[in-house]
């Protein structure tokens, strides 16, 4: 019998292995569903999956009665097209900060200490202060998104810019590069994939900043429906909805991760190696 | 060609190498070797450019030497020297981009030109069959002889080598020593290489430098810092002598291990 640390299992049972947990969990839900729905056919607190369905099927596939639209893709949409903005916003300065103040000492000494000051500001407290200046619209939502992950984004891409070797600096150096060269050609193409990667861990954020800042003041998105039909319990939609936003939120993360993969291929390589 | 005038370099109280005065011709192949932490980098990275000298000066042509690193002074350290995003073939090109281009991008005819550059260049020093790898997948030695291809592109005057090949197996180092010796004869370079190897510094080059302290104080071992203790042309010189460095210099390695 090997030590349990380097008792590793065959493909086969590993897959066996990970659907386990999920199978155990709905099975779980489902008898437990089934109880409560046994002893009370209007329970609202377990839906079947049956119920959560037509639940979906309602939202999804027939046109709402009051405004004719589809209300979940509708719901989908919005929050996408706010989380994506608000990402690509983020991304983009925090990108601008962290490369500047990783690379130029001269902007490091005046803006590092205000980013990690800026980062240290809960956003969530700052959601009223963007109400109040950008109104209850797309923007204050956008700009929750974008304030809540720029600092974080900003101070990894930071350090990530510090942590690239000064040899290859001095080599860039000693090629004759001056110093936009140096950050077009070394810095540049070296923090693209460190970008993702930070987009990829900051999402989850996003995705809190969004629903929060959907759930105070919308009239459609994922988060703001979750919230509206909590007030009636009803389950078999925040369910569905809850899955599907876990959902959409892994395959923004499996894209990102293959991105990087098929675009940094040399990056795979450094993260295999150490 | 370069002149090097009492020069000290001080951090704090700590002396690191102390007056220390040289003239070297073009065309010469130094070999500095020394202890461990005896300065003999940092003296390298003054003639580089990212150190400077605390009192006394370094003069290059006659002018001091530029703060700064330059096209003038090719560098390979013993590792991070080439770019892990760029393949081999890229990692040479991109001097020429470079020099060539404000922002650093080559295009169409002037690109080709510069790959076929490239590819020449890589075909001397035993790469061609690599070229469109990254640095990560080849082995320490090829990546070092892809640090050696990248730092002559530009034809540098000066190749400045810290520890090279210190991280490599002894049947590549020889190899390798090979090709750097090949290259300084081919390419006229003044060659400056730092090596912890003695038997590297005894049969590589023109002339080797013994970094060591001349004067030691026992209750301030900072106190005074390293000088050349022995200059001496490489390959005229008396086994005798190269047993002596030997002895000295690990005697000096075995009381700072202890």
């Amino acid at each position: 019998m090997k030590r349990l640390i380097n008792f590793t299992p065959a493909r086969i049972w590993r897959i066996g292995l990970a659907l386990l947990p999920f199978a155990v969990i709905i099975l779980i839900y489902i008898s437990a569903s089934d109880a409560r729905l046994a002893e009370n056919p209007q329970d609202k607190l377990l839906p079947s999956f049956t119920q959560m369905g037509d639940a979906i099927q309602r939202l999804a596939f027939e046109p709402s009665k009051r405004s004719g639209d589809y209300l979940f893709w509708q719901d989908t949409l919005s929050s996408l097209r706010r989380l994506g903005l608000g990402m690509v916003i983020a991304a983009s300065l925090g990108m601008l900060f962290g490369l500047m103040t990783g690379a130029l000492p001269v902007l490091n000494a005046s803006f590092a200490p205000l980013l990690t000051v800026v980062s240290l500001v809960p956003p969530m407290a700052l959601l009223p202060v963007l109400f109040i200046v950008f109104g209850l619209g797309e923007v204050s939502k956008v700009a929750l998104i974008a304030i809540g992950v720029t600092p974080f984004i900003a101070r990894d891409i930071q350090k990530r810019t510090l942590e690239i070797p000064r040899e290859q600096l001095v080599k860039a150096q000693t090629l004759g590069a001056n110093s936009g060269q140096i950050i077009l050609r070394v810095l540049i193409p070296q923090l693209l994939p460190r970008l993702i990667d930070a987009v990829r861990l900051s999402l989850g954020s996003a995705w809190l900043f969004l629903i929060a800042a959907e759930a105070i003041a919308s009239t459609d998105g994922l988060g703001y429906r979750v919230f509206l039909v909590r007030r009636y319990l009803s389950m078999d939609v925040i369910l569905p909805y809850v899955a599907w936003i876990t959902l959409l939120a892994f395959i923004i993360d499996y894209l990102l991760a293959q991105l990087s993969r098929f675009a940094f291929p040399w990056h795979a390589q450094q993260e295999g190696k150490s | 060609m370069i002149e090097i005038n009492n020069v000290w370099k001080r951090f704090g109280d700590n002396v690191i190498l102390e007056n220390i005065s040289a003239t070297v011709k073009e065309g010469e192949f130094i070999t500095l070797v020394g202890a461990s932490g005896c300065g003999k980098s940092t003296f390298l990275k003054m003639l580089l450019g990212t150190d400077s000298a605390s009192q006394g000066s370094i003069l290059l042509d006659g002018k001091p030497i530029p703060s700064e690193p330059d096209a003038e002074r090719g560098v390979v350290f013993q590792q991070y020297s080439v770019f892990p995003h760029l393949n081999v073939l890229e990692n040479v090109v991109i001097a020429r981009e470079f020099e060539k281009t404000k922002l650093g991008f080559l295009w169409g005819a002037a690109k080709k030109a510069a790959r076929e550059e490239a590819a020449a260049l890589l075909d001397v020093v035993g790469l061609a069959h690599m070229k469109n790898r990254y640095p990560d997948e080849l082995s320490g030695g090829m990546r070092q002889r892809l640090a050696i291809a990248q730092a002559l592109i530009l034809k540098p005057r000066i190749l400045l080598l810290d520890e090279p090949f210190g991280a490599l197996d002894p049947g590549i180092r020889a190899d390798m020593h090979e090709l750097v010796l090949d290259l300084w004869r081919k390419h006229k370079l003044t060659v400056f290489m730092v090596t912890h190897d003695l038997k590297e510094g005894f049969h590589l080059g023109t002339r080797l430098w013994v970094f060591d302290k001349r004067r030691v104080d026992a209750q301030a071992p900072n106190a005074y810092g390293a000088s050349i203790t022995y200059d001496l042309p490489v390959g005229v010189c008396e086994q005798e002598i190269l047993d002596e460095i030997d002895e000295s210099l690990a005697t000096k390695n075995q009381a700072e291990q202890v």
